[in-house]
């Protein structure tokens, strides 16, 4: 019996998109293939990282995820460069925490002034994440749009309950919107067609599964986002071949365990649980069809880039 | 390959004699060939059919067992590529590396970092499988004396590592009694590593260069007579061990093939010497098809993350973890401290246990059993309404320890608050909010 390995029969391939603009610009997906399989198939671009930053200064992380930013957390544009700067982050995820009216409620106007100076203060791709509230981000993120017209953002989430608005404004100032649907790939489709019969084109959606990390339910968003990209390369559904963004930081540095103090209940160094915790999330997601990772920590981003440099090898 | 249910009815003796339980052959052919019965049932089966039988229905990656007794570790047995497909069998087990030329309190260090490092978790017990014993010092009677050691000193699995067979023998008389996992057989050793795994009854873990000498050398052992097997495709670069994996996995669940049909063994502490890269390596294969990871020592930061990664992979996709029923105290809460309720789907509790947390304030959580169900779906579903909750508020025992009777339901149950109200006397209902993210605001402004 001689060995013979067996091929995926692929009949599609994850749509080629371009993020941001200018030098820095930089293409995701176009995998015609599951996630490093270059045995049978292409990854053309490998998966990118956003590194994370904040509108507003954070008050619980770690003591491990502030340190390498020290002196910049309570200015959004100094701390942004800092991550292009000193990092070398590849791209840029605003975060606008201090909208939410469930806790600072800062206005439209103010969060888009915050979204331009973090623009205009580095030319990277900028990814700008809203609170999932669909009123105040339709208002924040419309005018985020017109305020950054020409910049190419990224923006979301977008839901069923508030697509129309921004995805109006997306088409009208040419940004991306990364459509957002709690882990289910049925919803996940049936958004991205309603997108597209309000007429965002295909270049300008990216989806966001819902993410969560390891040790919180990390395992459905895993699944879905396998079961997206099968869809999407073996039963030719066009309308899940788009790339797809993993919020993951947020979950990671979140989690009861990442802030225990060292050797607490047998879990070790601080620091680095928190790093691993964030990194082996990370990788988990890559391993399901991640094809950009929001992250945080520096060294979890350096443990990540590592394997997905050592996975892309030739 | 594996027989139809007309093929199998074939090589029965057709006699409907109904004494496996069936009406007919063909019935109980049908229940073979879907694995839902044994072969054993029917009791007038010829021997050849047996042997046909039993080749074609071996699982398509052969189940190992390593140890004994309550902490013997099985591998393999794997059915799917994808674990939305029906489900990852057996969680890999991983290995603390001990080698013959540590000294004495490094063994001992390690040995106590095996024995310390679990976690609870939802009601289980998480922790390390396994210790591999390696001879670096090529000297027989000091790995014996170590082989000794950690099985005096542990009651975990063991892997003895070495390719010389002379050394195998001397570590297998130290703890040939626990079945521990040779490694391993080359094409050099291969005769005398089979006899030692035959003679001890012990699995065998077999390393090749590549996949194809791989195949080559565990079919050469099965024609030996060596059953359980370990594989070892040789590769130590992540995308070439990756992609060896996958290769192995698919050849054998796709085409059949079985002499790649077996649990694999990775080393993700030959691949890198930053532990913090070992332990992301070491994730990769939790999820992409290791089934025995060695890691070079375990750290509490890299192992927690990763024993409850490899929970959330292997967790039946159809069968949600549960927490148990009961009451929660989380902070440390008093006479005055809020009471919330919630569903036993393992996840809700980790998020609102966690929000909780988050806001500081120190509460009670009551986590009614909704046999898994998140409280929507056990709203939907008739498990978390008011005549199920309010019995179980009452008797749950929460009366005893606050002076208030002030119960807080998830917003997503709002419908239940006037039943409850009803059903529980002198209790009032509040109404929290819908998502995990929102109660550290709401608990912070509650007042009792």
């Amino acid at each position: 019996m001689a060995l013979e390995i067996p091929k995926t029969a692929y009949s599609g391939k994850i749509r080629e998109m371009k993020l941001g603009g200018g030098d820095k610009a930089v293409t995701v997906g176009g995998e015609t293939a599951y996630p490093f399989y270059l045995f049978e198939g292409e990854m053309p671009h490998p998966p990118r990282i956003a590194m994370e930053v904040w509108d507003m200064q954070p008050e619980d992380w770690a003591p491990a995820a502030l340190e390498p930013f020290k002196g910049v957390t309570d200015d959004p544009a100094a701390w942004a460069r800092k991550c292009v700067d000193d990092y070398g982050a590849e791209m840029v995820c605003l975060q606008l925490l201090s909208t939410d009216p469930n806790g600072l409620d800062r206005g439209a106007e103010e969060a888009a002034a915050v979204v331009k100076k973090v623009a205009d203060a580095v030319d990277v791709p900028l990814i700008v994440w809203g609170t999932a509230n669909h009123d105040k981000d339709t208002e924040v993120l419309r005018l985020v749009a017109e305020v950054c017209q020409g910049r190419d953002l990224i923006m979301g989430p977008v839901e069923e309950g508030d697509y129309k608005k921004i995805g109006a404004a997306a088409i009208g100032y040419r940004h991306i919107v990364m459509a957002s649907t709690p882990i289910d790939i049925n919803l996940a489709k049936q958004l991205n067609i309603l997108l597209g019969n309000l007429g965002v084109p295909d270049d300008l959606i990216v989806m966001d599964p819902t993410v969560s990390c390891i040790g919180y339910g990390i395992e459905y968003c895993y699944s879905v986002m396998e079961r997206m990209r099968m869809a999407g390369l073996t039963q030719q559904d066009d309308k899940l071949q788009y790339p797809l963004i993993c919020n993951i930081s947020k979950e990671a540095w979140k989690t009861k365990e990442v802030h225990m103090a060292d050797d607490e209940l047998n879990m070790g160094d601080a620091r680095k649980r928190g790093i691993l915790v964030e990194a082996i999330s990370a990788t988990v997601l890559l391993m399901a069809g991640g094809d950009v990772m929001i992250m945080r920590h520096p060294e979890a981003i350096k443990l990540v880039r590592e394997m997905i440099a050592e996975l892309t090898a030739s | 390959m594996a027989l139809t249910g007309i093929e199998i009815f074939k090589l029965l003796p057709k006699t409907n004699c109904k004494e496996c339980g069936d009406p007919t052959c063909l019935a109980f052919a049908m229940k073979l060939a879907a694995g839902k019965a044994e072969l054993t049932a029917c009791p007038y089966v010829s021997d050849e059919a047996k042997a046909r039988l039993s080749e074609a229905s071996a699982p398509p990656i052969m189940p190992v067992t390593i140890g004994v007794g309550d902490r013997a570790l099985k591998v393999g047995g794997e059915t799917v590529m994808f674990r939305h497909e029906k489900r990852f069998e057996n969680p890999p087990g991983f290995a603390i590396l001990i080698s013959d030329s540590m000294d004495e309190a490094e063994v001992d260090r390690r040995l106590g970092k095996f024995k310390q490092l679990e976690y609870e978790r939802i009601g289980l017990t998480l922790r390390p499988d396994l210790i591999a014993v390696k001879c670096d010092s090529g000297d027989k009677a000091r790995f014996e004396a170590l082989v000794g050691r950690v099985k005096q000193g542990s009651d975990g699995g063991i892997i003895l590592m070495s390719d010389n067979a002379d050394i195998m023998a001397a570590g297998l008389a130290a703890c040939a009694d626990r079945k521990p996992l040779l490694y391993a057989a080359t094409e050099e050793n291969r005769e005398k590593m089979a006899e030692l795994a035959k003679a001890n009854s012990c699995p065998l873990a077999v390393k090749a260069a590549d996949l194809e000498k791989l195949a080559e050398l565990t079919s050469k052992l099965t024609e030996a007579g060596v059953k359980e097997m370990v594989i070892d495709s040789g590769s130590r670069t992540l995308r070439q061990a990756f992609e060896d994996q996958v290769a192995i996995r698919s050849s054998a669940l796709v085409k059949k093939f079985r002499p790649l049909g077996f649990p694999t063994i990775v080393f993700p502490n030959e691949m890198t010497d930053d532990p913090m890269k070992e332990a992301v390596i070491a994730s990769m294969f939790v999820a992409k098809y290791g089934a025995i990871i060695v890691l070079s020592d375990f750290y509490g930061e890299s192992l927690f993350p990763l024993l409850v990664e490899r929970l959330n992979v292997y967790t039946d996709p159809q069968r949600p973890l549960a927490t148990k029923e009961g009451i929660y105290e989380i902070g440390k809460p008093d006479e005055n401290s809020p009471v919330l309720i919630t569903s036993n789907f393992s996840l809700t509790y980790f998020i609102v246990s966690g929000e909780i947390e988050t806001s500081r304030v120190p509460s009670y959580l009551l986590v009614k059993d909704t046999e898994g169900l998140s409280v929507m779906t056990a709203w939907a579903a008739g498990k978390f309404v008011s005549d199920v909750l309010a019995p179980f508020v009452k008797k749950c025992g929460i009366v005893d320890k606050v002076k208030h009777h002030k119960l807080i339901i998830p917003g997503y149950a709002a419908a239940e608050s006037g039943g409850l109200e009803e059903e529980l006397e002198g209790w009032e209902i509040q109404v929290g909010p819908r998502e995990g993210s929102n109660i550290p605001a709401y608990l912070k402004a509650w007042k009792p």
